[in-house]
């Protein structure tokens, strides 16, 4: 029996080593293109070298009999096999403009690396050989790359739905119509902003992988992919492929790393199946890192006009944004939605009265398509509004942090009269759960010695100034735990937001751990373990935990909105609670006491009041197995499934601030020091907690200093690969200074609210108010990401002419 | 053509295209796929291994060129079921998350400590330039490198 009598219920917080490290840390661990399948055919597909193109022919006869090749087969010959279009589950308003797209474009390619053929053949080389031998061509259209120049419709992408733009969402909110223009009337202080958010590429590590291995009779597939999304992802393919649901299985193996990136519904995955289906034969893909770059999903891609108005002490009383927002050339699973994510956002951490207006449009482009990535539309909202503080700062010649200090949503405001926490009902009718926003600041203020750098910066950056200081912040609330269903409902999103766990008591009483969640890097095996472990009073060690099999876990909405701890997570210490609730009424039978004079601690059930008369959970395991002798009414076995549809959703908060020195010669930027201060209520495992946040910030620093999806006025990506696109090594960023404050979430049992993107949605913004800090005193006030050496000497020399 | 390289101790040898990268030779003739590829420029580092010693990004030799050699793949670092101090010191300091970058990025790492076994941090960092971590930020990759080199 695994249960010992020493067993304590602190588990919780403590920092547990990853059980999952030893077989990434051995090379035992399989990514999909790591699996052995005999007899796989291998898929290649040909993508549009143009970013707009009428096809006019393909010729594949050259192809088609070269050695090892199957079968080659254009958009056309495929197009009968596809029962839907690919999916777009977020059409977010009604008259939401969505361009049937299908994974081989059939007329017309939309953008470089749009798929036109596929080959299948007998190995990967093979594949990748025949596609210069099929022959396409091109009637060559103008490209679209400028988000304003898409919405003049001068040229039209999509045809058949005769625009560029695919809809505008608006999310007004007064207290009395005219309320906004009434307060920038009578506003002491206005800025208005112009923000750029660049296209960003994911570029998670490994890159996509698919293969499907048929049953050779019924019909059944198995769909292995590099997916954070098995269970969306086999809705989806069954209704696409019009395969009958149960008859699709997806595994979601080691999976390295996504972003958002591989929460979607691919081509590929999607021609695999097809394709698998048609040749009775496993069918599979991988793909390269320069296809990578162009067939799958790109992040942000924004243009963001934001203005504020405050009274004469600088309180906010109004922010007015309009955003347009680049979908890219066809809408992927979540695309649309992405911009709503942020809309309840841009009034930051403050307290605003009911004088809100955003308005975004989204269009289309011949570029690739956007969706969620690393925070998806949150940081972009946090850059928003905290880069127009500064600027509002500098407007009224006060410091960033005195204005934050007056604006803060303030701790006491989130309990009643009389008080009891009540949560703070935002201008928008949200209920933040819980926050203490000037305590993170004032944490993070310390460990970033604010008052020592400003007073540095007087000695420092005097006129002549070769290296200049700057220092910037950021106060962040991340709405995550995506999410409650009747929320998502509201925004007519195509699903809900529950997570689904089954805790399991085996008869000799060690402990699985079924979840809806897809773990990719995040170490859910190791954390989920200890959530049970510490509900059940069992060892850590003696719970399995299993996942990312539809076969296994055939309930779940995966991972990805920093959801998996605040519902996946809840969801189990929910279904421990029902194991728990089961398990006390076979106790009481077993003791001959009433079920409600028991007490559970530590794994073991007693008597209130009499200790000796006590039963281990592991033995009532064993009696729920035999059923020999079970009370009344009661099911054999100790198993209970709970699903967990949030009530809210989460509000992680924090302070970033971020130290740059500038070189203003070379223009290049070097980051000295980095202070995140996060507050993601409770932690399970802090260990992984301060991990989410180094990667997630310098992902944001990357943003703001390095990366940029560059096009060219032909909708060429110049930057397709990794020697182009500057994804950060570990020379180019800091250190990270992490800490935090804990505010319990009071809306779920753990009090726990999410940290997946924190470190993004604070980082671009600190880093750039810092750069601009550093810059202001040379007369720039105003720098588009990312602050590059080219970008921040450029305009230097704009305001200086080199002087 | 015919390749004899020796990985992980064992000699083999396996008939190729002349056009074999090390890493496709590795991953599909040798059947280790703990060795990953990231990229198509040589620019991320998940296929760094040791050849004759040296931390070398496979995806930059033709097997061809190995002919002869000697090759240690992230499958050879442990020894009688206790992983290598550098892979326990990335355990210990959770310098890794989704695990991809990781067999390359301690290939490096060991290569780095042959040639500097009490580097700095700023010695760490640059040295581990040419390898790629999307999760972890590197800050925990770096801090198990050093306490690797204490040990």
């Amino acid at each position: 029996m695994s249960i010992t009598e020493e067993r304590t219920n602190n588990v919780i917080g403590q920092r547990m080593l990853r059980r999952e490290d030893p077989a990434l840390l051995t090379g035992e661990a399989k990514f999909v293109n790591d699996l052995v399948i005999p007899g796989a055919l291998h898929l290649a597909v040909l993508r549009s070298p143009y970013a707009h193109a009428r096809i006019v022919s393909i010729d594949v006869s050259d192809a088609a009999s070269m050695p090892g090749v199957v079968a080659v087969y254009t958009g056309k010959d495929l197009h009968s096999t596809w029962a839907a279009p690919m999916p777009c589950a977020w059409p977010v308003t009604p008259d939401m403009k969505n361009p049937a797209h299908y994974p081989l474009a059939i007329d017309k390619a939309c953008y470089v690396g749009d798929g036109v053929a596929a080959v299948l053949a007998t190995s990967e080389t093979a594949s990748r050989d025949a596609l210069d031998a099929i022959d396409v061509v091109y009637e060559p259209l103008p490209a679209v790359i400028d988000l304003e120049d898409a919405l003049s419709d001068r040229v039209i992408i999509h045809d058949a739905i005769g625009t560029n733009k695919s809809y505008t969402w608006n999310l007004k909110v007064e207290s009395a119509e005219g309320a906004v223009d009434q307060a920038f009337k009578n506003a002491a202080y206005t800025v208005s902003e112009r923000y750029i958010q660049q296209r960003l590429i994911p570029m998670a590590m490994e890159p996509r992988a698919v293969a499907a291995v048929p049953q050779p009779f019924g019909g059944d597939v198995t769909l292995y992919s590099a997916t954070q999304v098995p269970h969306i992802l086999k809705v989806m393919t069954a209704i696409t492929l019009g395969i009958p649901e149960h008859q699709m299985r997806v595994v979601a193996p080691s999976v390295g790393g996504g972003f958002g990136s591989k929460l979607d519904v691919y081509a590929e995955e999607l021609l695999c199946v097809a394709l698998a289906r048609k040749h009775g034969a496993p069918v599979r893909w991988v793909e390269e890192r320069s296809e990578n770059t162009q067939a799958t999903i790109h992040g942000r891609g924004q243009i963001q006009n934001i203005e504020l108005a405050a009274d004469k002490d600088g309180k906010l009383t109004a922010v007015r944004v309009r955003l347009i927002g680049d979908m890219g050339a066809y809408l992927q699973l979540v695309t649309p939605g992405v911009p709503l994510l942020g809309a309840f956002l841009y009034g930051g951490v403050y307290h605003l009265p009911q004088a809100y207006d955003f308005s975004c449009t989204s269009v289309f482009t011949t570029m690739t398509p956007t969706d969620a990535y690393r925070g998806a539309g949150r940081p972009e909202a946090t850059y928003a509004i905290e880069v127009a503080m500064d600027a509002l700062a500098r407007t009224m010649g006060i410091d960033p942090y005195e204005l934050r200090k007056r604006n803060y949503i303030q701790k006491e405001q989130f309990y009643d009269a009389t008080g009891n926490h009540v949560g703070y009902t935002a201008f928008h009718g949200l209920n933040y759960d819980s926050g203490d926003h000037l305590a993170a600041a004032e944490k993070a203020m310390q460990h970033a010695n604010y008052a020592g750098i400003r007073k540095q910066q007087k000695t420092q950056n005097v006129p002549g100034a070769r290296k200049r200081l700057g220092i910037g912040m950021t106060s962040y609330f991340e709405m995550c735990g995506l999410a409650p269903s009747r929320v998502l409902a509201s925004l007519n999103y195509g699903a809900g937001g529950w997570e689904s766990a089954t805790v399991r008591v085996l008869p000799t009483s060690k402990v699985q751990v079924v979840t809806g969640t897809s773990p990719h890097g995040q170490g859910h095996e190791t954390s989920w373990a200890m959530i049970a472990a510490e509900k059940l009073g069992v060892a850590p060690e003696d719970v399995d935990v299993l996942h990312s099999d539809t076969a296994i876990a055939p309930l779940g909405l995966d991972t990805y909105g920093s959801r998996s701890l605040a519902v996946g997570g809840v969801a189990i210490a929910g279904a421990c609670d029902k194991v728990i609730d089961k398990a006390r009424l076979i106790a009481a039978h077993q003791l001959e006491c009433a079920a409600e004079d028991l007490q559970f601690d530590k794994g073991t059930f007693s008597v209130k009041g009499s200790p000796d008369k006590a039963v281990p959970i592991a033995a009532i395991a064993f009696a729920a197995f035999t059923a020999h002798n079970l009370p009344d009414g009661v099911e054999p076995n100790l198993e209970a499934q709970y699903t967990h549809d949030p009530k809210n959703f989460s509000w992680p908060f924090g302070t970033h601030i971020c130290v740059v020195e500038i070189d203003t010669e070379t223009g290049k930027v070097d980051v000295l020091k980095y202070v995140a201060v996060d507050d993601c209520g409770n932690q399970i495992n802090p260990l992984i907690v301060e991990g989410q946040v180094h990667g997630g910030v310098v992902q944001g620093m990357a943003q703001a200093l390095y990366e940029e999806a560059v096009y060219d006025k032909d909708g060429n990506l110049k930057t397709s690969n990794l020697a182009e696109y500057l994804v950060p090594a570990a020379c180019d960023v800091p250190p990270i200074t992490t800490d935090f404050t804990v505010t319990p979430s009071t809306t779920n049992q753990l009090g726990v609210k999410g940290i997946g993107e924190a470190g993004t949605i604070g980082a671009a913004s600190a880093v750039m108010n810092a750069v601009i800090d550093a810059l202001s005193g040379l007369g720039i006030t105003k720098l588009d990401m990312p602050a590059s050496p080219n970008n921040v000497w450029k305009a230097i020399q704009s305001v200086q002419g080199g002087k | 053509m015919q390749v004899s390289i020796t990985i992980n101790g064992t000699k083999q040898s396996h008939d190729v295209e002349p056009r074999t990268l090390l890493v496709h030779y590795i991953r599909e003739h040798a059947n280790l796929t703990g060795t990953n590829i990231g990229c198509d420029t040589s620019s991320c580092g998940a296929c760094t291994l040791h050849l004759d010693g040296e931390a070398v990004k496979s995806c930059t030799i033709l097997a061809a060129q190995a002919d002869g050699g000697s090759v240690t793949t992230i499958e050879g670092l442990s020894k009688n079921g206790e992983m290598h101090p550098m892979q326990k010191a990335f355990m210990e300091n959770h310098g890794l998350q989704c695990g991809y970058c990781t067999p390359g990025m301690v290939m490096a790492a060991i290569g780095l400590l042959n040639e500097n076994p009490k580097p700095t941090e700023d010695e760490v960092r640059l040295g581990l330039e040419g390898n790629l971590c999307r999760c972890t930020g590197y800050h925990n990759i770096v801090k198990s490198v050093l306490a690797a080199a204490k040990k």
